[in-house]
C-alpha cells in the first residue's frame, strides 16, 4: 500500500531524513522507534504532506502512486490519516460540526452522500461509547480546554469515524495514562483489517503490547537502521538505542 | 428652468455612452509570496456584484449647493418643512469639520466631485414599468422582484441610487395597520409621522456625515409599526448604488409603538468602480413601551481592489432610542466590503429596564479599513446591553473597534456585556482595540473581556489533514469565531453571511 523510497528531506537547510526506505503492505502493522531527533516525526508530518519541508530525492508511492505533489486534504481523500502528536484548538468551532465536516469532506471524495447532522450523530455516538468518551465532548469547541489525554483520544475517534486505509499515530501514547491507553488500543484494534495498515511511532515499547506491531523498525538519523518482529522492541527497551547508533 | 434642463439632457447622454462599457468581475492572477511559504497571497477576490446596469439615468451635476439641495427636494415633491430641515442642515454642515479622529488612512473627500441625485429616468408606477434591466441585476443579486418569485415571509423596498423602486407585500402589510414604504413615500403619504420623529434620535448637528446627509438624503424606508402588532414578515431594505460618481446618502426611520415587534434587514452592494464613492446614510429607530427592533446589517459595499482602489466609503450614523420601558433595540451587522467602514450602530436606553444589543462580525481583507463599535447609552434604571464584537483581519486590512459605554448619574443598576475578539490571518493586518467606559453610577456592574488571535497555518493543516480544503478549513475556523454573531441573524440570513464570510475571505490563507 505505502512504498517509501529513499526519501530525503530536509527544513531550513537542515538534513532530517536521509535515504529512508520502507514498505508497508495491506493489512500490516509497522512501528518505528528511535532516539529523540531521528525523524519519526517529521516522516509522520511529511507523509500527511505538510509543506514545510523540502524533498530533495527519493518518493513516497500510495496505492501504486507517487503522492509527493498531492495536497494534505488530497492526501487525506485517498485515506492517509495522521494522529497527531500534539492536535490543535480551533474555539468557536464544535467537536461534532468539526467532525461532521471533516466526514463528508472524505466521505464525498470516496462518491458518498454528505450526511445530516442527525444521520452523522448516530454514527459519532456509536464510536464515542466505544471509546469510552461522553456524548457533551460533541457540544465542546475542538479539543479547547481539553487534557492531553482528552486530545490523543479524541484523534483515535475521528480515526474510528473517518475509517482510513493508513493509519499513522505519531506518539498518540505519550501522556497516557494506563486505563487511557488500553481504550486507545481497543479503538486502534477494533480498526485492523485485512484492507488496512498502521504505521505507529513511539518512543516507548508499552503501546505495542496492546497493539501488537507485525514490523518494528528503528530510525536513526533519519535512516531506517535494523528491522525487525514484535521482539525487537523488548530488544530496544533493554538494550537502548546507542547499540544500534554509529 | 431650461438651462438646468438642458445640463440634464446632456448628463444623461454623457452618461449613458459611459456606463455601457460596464465592469465585469475579474479574477486576478494567483501571486505565490515565497518568502512566507506557508503564506499564500491569493489575492483573487471575486466580487461578484460588480457588475453595472446599463438604464437611461437622470443624474444631476456635481457638486453640492443650496441650488443642489433645492433641486432635490423639488423633485421630490417635499413640504417646506423638510426642505427647511435640509437648509438648515446644509447651513451646520458648512461650519463643520471633517471629523479625522478615527485610525482610518482616506484620501480626502471631494464633496463638490460628487452627484448627490441619480434616479432611474422613468419613474415605475407598477412592477410592470420597470426597466427589464433592473429587474434582472436583482435576479443576479438573489432578489427577485416579480410577483411570482417574490421572497416568502420577506418584504423588501428595493432602493436603486437615490430612489425606492418597489416595496412589495406593501398592501398586505397595511392591513395590519403596518406602514412599510420608502421615505419619500412616507412623506407624501404620511407626512405627519415623519414629521414628528424625523430627526429626533440622530439631531442633524449630531456629526458631520449627519448633517451632509440631514441635507442631501434621498431616499431609504419608512416603517411604522402599531401598538401591540408583531410585524409577521422580515422586512427588508436592499440598497444597490449603480451610478458612477453618487453618493448615497439614504435615511431610514423606523417606529415600533407600545408592544410591537419588528425585525429588519439592510443588505448592500455596489459595481466595481475605478474611484471611491461616499455612502453616509442615517437610521433612527424608536421603540416604546415593551417594543422591540432588531436591525440587521449584511453589508456588501464593493471593497476597492487588492490596492485598495475604488470601493465604498462607508460612513454611516446609527442609532437606536429605547424610549420606552422594557424596550430593546439590537443591531447585528456583518460587514465584509466597503473600503472605508466608519460606523457604530448604538442604542440610547432611556426607558428603564430598557435592553441594547450589538453584535459585529466585521472584515478587512486587502487594502479595506473598518473603524466601527457602538455606544451603549444607559440613562433609565436597571438598563442592560450586550457588546459583541467580531473583527477578522487578513490581507493588509485594518480593523478598529472602537466601543462606548456610558452610565449616567441616575443610571441606577446597569449592566454590560462586553467580548471583543480579534482575529488576524497572515503577517500584515492588523487589530486595534479603543474601548471607552464612563460611569458616574455606582451601582453599575460592567464587564470586558478581550482576545487576540492568529489563524495559525497548524489549524489549517489539521483541517486539512481530515479531507479539508485549505478555503473550507479556513471558512471553518473563521464561522466558528463568528458564530455568537451569526446566530442574531434571522435564518435565511445567517446562511447568507456565512457564504459572504468565505467569497470575502478567498486568497487569505495565511
Amino acid at each position: 500500500m505505502l512504498e517509501i523510497i529513499n526519501l530525503h528531506a530536509e527544513v531550513e537547510g537542515q538534513k532530517i531524513l536521509q535515504g529512508l526506505s520502507l514498505k508497508i503492505n495491506k493489512g500490516e502493522v509497522h512501528s518505528i522507534m528511535g532516539p529523540n531527533g531521528s525523524g519519526k516525526s517529521t516522516l509522520a508530518s511529511i507523509l500527511a504532506g505538510k509543506e514545510d519541508y523540502d524533498i530533495t530525492d527519493g518518493d513516497i508511492i500510495y496505492n501504486g502512486e507517487s503522492i509527493l505533489e498531492l495536497a494534505p486534504d488530497e492526501r487525506a481523500q485517498q485515506g492517509i490519516f495522521l494522529a497527531f502528536q500534539y492536535p490543535i484548538e480551533i474555539p468557536g468551532v464544535s467537536n461534532g460540526y468539526f467532525l461532521r465536516e471533516a466526514f463528508n469532506s472524505i466521505n464525498e471524495a470516496r462518491g458518498g452522500k454528505p450526511l445530516k447532522p442527525v444521520q452523522f450523530g448516530k454514527l459519532a455516538k456509536e464510536k464515542i461509547k466505544m471509546l469510552k468518551m461522553d456524548d457533551s465532548f460533541l457540544q465542546r469547541s475542538l479539543n479547547e480546554g481539553f487534557s492531553g489525554g482528552e486530545k490523543k483520544r479524541n484523534e483515535i475517534l475521528q480515526m474510528a469515524i473517518l475509517e482510513p486505509l493508513l493509519s499513522i499515530l505519531d506518539e498518540t501514547d505519550s501522556g497516557l495514562d494506563i486505563d487511557a491507553l488500553q481504550i486507545v488500543a481497543n479503538g486502534v484494534n477494533s480498526l485492523r483489517s485485512k484492507e488496512t495498515s498502521f504505521l505507529v511511532i513511539t518512543h516507548y515499547q508499552r503501546l505495542l503490547d496492546y497493539i501488537v506491531p507485525d514490523f518494528v523498525h528503528v530510525l536513526v538519523d533519519g535512516r531506517i537502521v535494523k528491522s525487525g518482529d514484535k521482539d525487537l522492541a523488548l530488544e530496544l527497551e533493554s538494550k537502548g538505542y546507542s547499540w544500534l547508533e554509529e | 428652468m431650461i438651462f438646468l434642463y438642458k445640463i440634464l439632457l446632456q448628463i444623461i447622454l454623457e452618461t449613458r455612452a459611459s456606463s455601457r462599457g460596464g465592469y465585469q468581475g475579474m479574477t486576478e492572477e494567483l501571486k505565490i509570496d515565497n518568502d512566507q511559504a506557508t503564506k499564500e497571497m491569493l489575492e483573487k477576490n471575486e466580487y461578484k456584484y460588480g457588475f453595472v446596469t446599463d438604464i437611461e439615468q437622470e443624474i444631476i451635476p456635481k457638486g453640492i449647493s443650496e441650488e443642489v439641495i433645492n433641486f432635490i427636494s423639488k423633485k421630490k415633491k417635499e413640504p417646506k418643512w423638510l426642505l427647511d430641515f435640509r437648509l438648515k442642515a446644509y447651513d451646520k454642515w458648512l461650519k463643520m469639520k471633517e471629523p479625522s479622529w478615527a485610525k482610518l488612512n482616506i484620501e480626502p473627500i471631494d464633496y463638490d466631485g460628487i452627484s448627490y441625485f441619480a434616479a432611474p429616468k422613468e419613474m415605475p408606477k407598477s412592477l410592470d414599468d420597470i426597466d427589464p434591466e433592473i429587474i434582472d441585476t436583482y435576479n443576479k443579486l438573489g432578489i427577485p422582484l416579480e410577483e411570482q418569485k417574490q421572497l416568502e415571509g420577506i418584504a423588501v423596498d428595493v432602493v436603486f441610487d437615490s430612489v425606492s423602486l418597489v416595496t412589495t407585500f406593501k398592501d398586505k402589510l397595511a392591513k395590519l395597520g403596518i406602514i412599510f414604504c420608502s421615505f419619500s413615500e412616507a412623506v407624501e403619504n404620511h407626512e405627519e409621522l415623519v414629521k414628528k420623529y424625523l430627526g429626533r434620535v440622530i439631531p442633524s448637528g449630531d456629526n458631520y456625515f449627519a448633517a451632509l446627509n440631514a441635507a442631501v438624503f434621498t431616499d431609504g424606508s419608512f416603517v411604522y409599526i402599531p401598538k401591540g402588532v408583531k410585524c409577521p414578515m422580515e422586512l427588508s431594505t436592499y440598497f444597490r448604488i449603480n451610478a458612477e460618481d453618487t453618493g448615497q446618502f439614504e435615511r431610514t426611520l423606523i417606529i415600533a409603538e407600545e408592544g410591537s415587534s419588528v425585525s429588519y434587514l439592510e443588505g448592500c452592494t455596489a459595481p466595481k468602480r475605478s474611484t471611491s464613492q461616499l455612502h453616509a446614510a442615517c437610521v433612527e429607530l424608536i421603540a416604546f413601551d415593551d417594543a422591540t427592533i432588531k436591525y440587521s446589517t449584511i453589508q456588501n459595499w464593493y471593497p476597492g481592489d487588492k490596492d485598495g482602489k475604488g470601493g465604498i466609503y462607508n460612513f454611516v450614523t446609527k442609532r437606536g432610542n429605547c424610549v420606552g420601558k422594557n424596550s430593546r433595540i439590537s443591531w447585528t451587522q456583518v460587514e465584509t466590503g466597503s473600503s472605508i467602514t466608519w460606523k457604530y450602530p448604538s442604542c440610547i436606553l432611556t426607558g428603564d429596564n430598557s435592553v441594547g444589543e450589538f453584535y459585529s462580525v466585521a472584515l478587512t481583507n486587502n487594502r479595506q479599513q473598518a473603524d466601527t463599535g457602538t455606544k451603549m447609552i444607559h440613562l433609565g434604571k436597571n438598563t442592560k446591553s450586550t457588546i459583541v464584537s467580531k473583527g477578522i483581519s487578513a490581507g493588509h486590512g485594518q480593523n478598529i473597534y472602537r466601543g462606548l459605554v456610558e452610565v449616567s448619574k441616575n443610571a441606577s443598576n446597569a449592566r454590560n456585556y462586553t467580548v471583543c475578539d480579534s482575529i488576524l490571518i497572515g503577517e500584515n493586518c492588523g487589530a486595534h482595540t479603543f474601548p471607552y467606559i464612563e460611569v458616574k453610577n455606582t451601582t453599575a456592574q460592567l464587564e470586558h473581556e478581550a482576545t487576540t488571535s492568529k489563524v495559525g497555518e497548524d489549524q489549517i493543516f489539521y483541517c486539512q489533514q481530515r479531507g479539508m480544503s485549505e478555503e473550507d478549513a479556513l471558512s471553518l475556523i473563521v464561522n466558528g469565531f463568528c458564530k455568537e454573531v451569526f446566530k442574531e441573524l434571522p435564518f435565511e440570513f445567517a446562511v447568507e453571511a456565512e457564504r459572504l464570510l468565505s467569497v470575502s475571505l478567498e486568497g487569505s490563507v495565511g
